[in-house]
């Protein structure tokens, strides 16, 4: 009877809790969380169901219907193009949605391929990652976007890449410290000892147990970049006409209307407001959840 | 840290460079001129037909021996366009931080101490949204406010005379961008001095009859400062992203404003330099915050 012939039975263990329960568990302990969780939803359904919502076009302009006020008819009001608030705020949801995520998930993406190869690899790639890592923090967010953005051009995937590089560098940093530690766990060596290449180690065993910071540390950027959005559209940098966007909604035009039309201010910025509320909430209660280390 | 200033100049410049069409193209278009020589000539004029590694040769040059340059806009030398606008920011940004550490740091303080109970619930929520509101809503919020209570909108327009003036002036657009900092400190404060508040050393604080006052202000803060100082240090830097919407929305000419006309322009003289100016004082924050560690926590020592 050789080795092979043996019953090769496993004891059998609780199996591990996967993190959509413990999602749900600590979501319902968490009530703060919970509300963010609902208003980002509300978001998301706005953003996809746009055209139902809403009864005027985000463009269309009505000389005749210059700026009147809330209720009238306009839920929100018009502005000092006849166009209808409601709708453009409702639209104005899927170009913040469609900015935030598209950066997070690019500057996620190109974070973790650096942060990966800089804590897997070590050596003189390290240092060389390190070094770009280091140029791209020791600029300001914002300015870096702008540098960015008018370097790219004014349009909706240009903004969306100009957002996304200042994001890197943060992830990259979290993904090298994650990896460093990984680097040294015995699965690891027991991966390398079953003959696995260097390469596949990396993505099937070091790169899935990354997963929850990574979660953490995008959930936060996704309201900075909602942010940053609002902020270069507001400076005439950002997303170009026709989209709606609530930055470019607040931009010189409304600042006119401070003393006479306020709803052309609030509307807006309560809408940028809420959407990043709901992202920092959410983003807190899943740090709770993911990484307990932090949890005060 | 020089690394990183040269990896940041060569950053920017390139970036620039990328730029669709170049000032001799927008003053072509904006005068509806189409002379191929005279744009030609233009470009000369201005060092454009280079190739790109040698304007930067140029540039880094003219650095190192105190030349920034000519703004394409004004005609005037770089420096004396930049320079006078640096002090107004300054001040604003001293104010802001000023701002941010008066109320940040004892508000987190109390929220620490208080935790779990609806004091700390009302704390948290209004420092998350500090961290959710644009800088130039909350600008423009506070104009309104002004309109509606005193008829008047406090936005720049000369420079004020005097100190109570200028502080007055400058402390409106101060709180509204450093009402995010300030979140972001008590935040911080918070977490930092709930982690000490555990420690043993509090205990024995407590045990040996110490005074709630001297146990949360004289032993948990000053340990629990170190990362609300990093944080601080790293604010101080970043805050220039604030500072650029709100001079926009209260129309201060500091230099954060500068930036975006410099961009709108294409003004590369004035961009590069002001980025890398931008860099320079990121990078120096951040070295000094370094060695404030060493004073504020003696068990940190870097080898000479």
């Amino acid at each position: 009877m050789s080795i092979l012939d043996l019953p090769l039975t496993v004891e059998k263990t609780e199996p591990p809790e996967s993190i959509w329960s413990k999602l749900r568990y600590h979501l319902a302990r968490n009530p703060l969380g919970l509300v963010g969780a609902a208003i980002m939803a509300l978001f998301v359904f706005c953003a996809i169901f746009a055209d139902f919502i809403t009864a005027y076009g985000p463009t269309v302009t009505d000389a005749a219907h210059r700026l009147l006020h809330p209720g009238s008819g306009h839920v929100l009001g018009t502005d000092q193009m006849g166009r209808d608030i409601f709708s453009r705020i409702i639209y104005g949801a899927r170009i913040s949605l469609a900015v935030g995520l598209g950066s997070t998930f690019l500057g996620s993406v190109f974070g973790v391929a650096l942060g990966l190869a800089s804590g897997y690899l070590g050596g003189w790639v390290d240092l060389l990652i390190q070094r770009i890592v280091d140029v791209l923090q020791a600029v300001p967010l914002l300015v870096l976007a702008l540098v960015m953005a008018a370097a790219l051009g004014p349009a909706l995937d240009n903004t969306i890449l100009a957002i996304s590089i200042p994001l890197i560098p943060y992830t990259a940093r979290v993904i090298r410290s994650n990896t460093l530690a990984l680097r040294e766990q015995p699965f690891v060596e027991a991966a390398r000892g079953v003959g696995m290449s260097e390469f596949r180690i990396a993505l099937r065993h070091v790169l899935p147990n990354t997963i929850a910071p990574l979660i953490v540390i995008a959930t936060a950027q996704l309201g900075a970049a909602i942010l940053t959005e609002a902020s270069l559209s507001f400076l005439g940098l950002g997303v170009p006409e026709p989209h709606p966007s609530w930055g470019r909604m607040l931009s010189e035009s409304a600042a006119e209307y401070v003393r006479t039309a306020p709803w052309l201010v609030v509307f807006p910025g309560l809408a940028i407001s809420l959407a990043v509320f709901s992202t920092n909430l959410f983003g807190d209660a899943l740090r709770d959840i993911l990484d307990p280390r932090l949890r005060d | 840290m020089l690394v990183t200033l040269f990896g940041i100049s060569v950053l920017v410049f390139v970036m620039l460079r990328l730029v669709p069409g170049n000032i001799a193209d927008i003053v072509f278009n904006a005068a509806g001129m189409i002379d191929v020589a005279e744009k030609a000539k233009l470009e000369k004029e201005l060092g454009l037909d280079q190739p790109i590694y040698v304007q930067y040769a140029q540039w880094i040059n003219g650095l190192a021996h105190g030349d920034l340059g000519y703004s394409y806009v004004s005609e005037k030398p770089a420096l004396q366009e930049i320079a006078p606008r640096i002090p107004i920011t300054a001040k604003l940004a001293a104010l802001a931080l000023g701002f941010a550490v008066i109320f940040g740091v004892p508000l987190g303080v109390i929220s620490a101490v208080r935790q779990n109970t609806p004091l700390d619930y009302v704390l948290r929520v209004i420092s998350l949204s500090g961290l959710s509101m644009p800088a130039f809503w909350l600008g423009l919020l506070i104009l309104m406010g002004f309109v509606a209570y005193f008829g008047t909108i406090p936005i720049y327009t000369n420079p004020p005379k005097g100190f109570w003036n200028t502080l007055l002036l400058f402390s409106i657009p101060a709180a509204a961008v450093g009402f995010r900092s300030s979140a972001l400190v008590m935040r911080l404060t918070r977490s930092s001095m709930l982690e000490v508040l555990r420690q043993d050393y509090i205990r024995t604080a407590r045990a040996k009859g110490a005074p709630n006052q001297s146990v949360y202000y004289r032993h948990a803060l000053r340990n629990a400062m170190l990362p609300v100082v990093t944080v601080i240090g790293i604010e101080a830097a970043f805050l220039m992203g604030g500072l650029i919407v709100t001079e926009t929305v209260f129309n201060i000419p500091g230099v954060a404003r500068f930036l975006v006309e410099a961009i709108r322009w294409r003004d590369y003289p004035i961009v590069q330099n002001l980025v890398m100016f931008i860099a320079v004082v990121a990078v120096s924050i951040n070295f000094l915050i370094d060695l404030l560690y060493a004073v504020l926590d003696p068990r940190i020592r870097y080898a000479n």
